[in-house]
């Protein structure tokens, strides 16, 4: 089994394939944002900025990626 | 020498008054420049969903630096306390600090803040260890009930958000002000600097703004009567207005006249 495996998710209500063993913060990368400004949300509940690095993306997940923007 | 004039919020000293919005304007340039001009040492911000189909989009940090200008995430978009304990763990976890502005709306028309659902979310913020700047009506009922949740500011609307019409209500501003142990702030509906100024002279401990600013035709130089409006309010309160009379006082002496 040549193939590498792939999960599906969900990012900012996108759906998404992801290569197996990519962690968040990989994932973060690979959408071309720097981890250090946004905050990640994983099937609701955080996922601490300190961990993105270790916590591995699985198959259904669904993310929400944030950042500030202006407002009042 | 006078002794600088600062308030302090959640063991946060300021100088500064004023505490402006980021939103509406045409460009970031603009309200970096903006903010710049206002002496504002806080800012609010929103927390929204990142641009995945442009990354590299200009970002509000990049024009205002999170490390000089303290940000005061909101919660402007969330009709529930369970929407808005969700967009500010997320606020803490992007900005790394807990102090935040609780604003829970109860519908599109007015934009007028849902006391009730308010104060439940204020109650379970506090206990999750934020400090709560709180929006609330201009009812010194409810805004005591925001401090006994554990609010560390009142924020009562001076009239609803980006109407620009003013304190519609100081009798009541008056009376959250005077029983409040927290520093009260006028939040929203302020237009142009006499309200800025007099929201001040009633004794407030602030003032928060942004259509004002974002929607003047020069948001530069607004910004710039925002400021001394702020600071010309606050000294006139310090100051103690003169009494009122119904009739005339002459301001030249009877005595002597040729």
């Amino acid at each position: 089994m040549s193939e590498t495996e792939t999960h599906s998710v969900t990012v900012n209500g996108e759906h998404r394939r992801v290569a197996s063993g990519t962690t968040i913060a990989g994932l973060v990368g690979e959408l071309g944002l720097d981890p250090a400004r946004v905050a990640v949300e994983r099937n609701l509940a955080i996922v601490p900025r300190s961990t993105l690095a270790q916590m591995l993306v699985e198959d259904g997940d669904d993310y929400e990626i944030v950042h500030f923007v202006g407002g009042g | 020498m006078m002794t600088e004039d600062t308030w302090t919020v959640a063991g946060r000293t300021f100088s500064s008054r004023l505490i402006v919005g980021t939103g509406k304007y045409k460009s970031l340039e603009q309200n970096a420049a903006a903010v710049a001009a206002s002496g504002a040492e806080i800012v609010t911000v929103a927390v929204r969903r990142v641009n995945l189909t442009d990354p590299n989009a200009p970002k509000l940090t990049d024009f205002i630096d999170p490390k000089v200008t303290t940000y005061l995430p909101n919660t402007a978009g969330c009709f529930t306390a369970e929407e808005a304990i969700r967009t500010l763990r997320l606020a803490r976890e992007a900005g790394g600090w807990k102090l935040v502005k609780l604003e829970v709306l109860a519908e599109a028309k007015t934009l007028y803040p849902d006391m009730i659902e308010t104060v439940r979310a204020t109650e379970l913020l506090t206990k999750e260890g934020f400090e709560v700047m709180v929006y609330c009506t201009d009812d010194p009922i409810m805004a005591r009930r925001c401090e006994e949740a554990g609010a560390v500011a009142i924020m009562p609307l001076g009239a609803p958000i980006g109407s620009g019409l003013g304190v519609q209500n100081p009798v009541t501003i008056r009376l959250i002000v005077e029983g409040a142990k927290v520093p009260v702030l006028v939040d929203a509906g302020v237009g142009t600097a006499s309200d800025a100024a007099f929201a001040m002279e009633l004794g407030c401990d602030g003032v928060l703004m942004n259509t004002a600013i974002a929607e003047a035709k020069d948001p530069i130089l607004m910004a710039r009567a925002m400021k001394a409006a702020v600071e010309s309010g606050r000294l006139a309160y310090r100051a103690g207005r003169m009494g009122k009379r119904m009739y005339a006082d002459p301001s030249s002496p009877l005595a002597g006249l040729i």
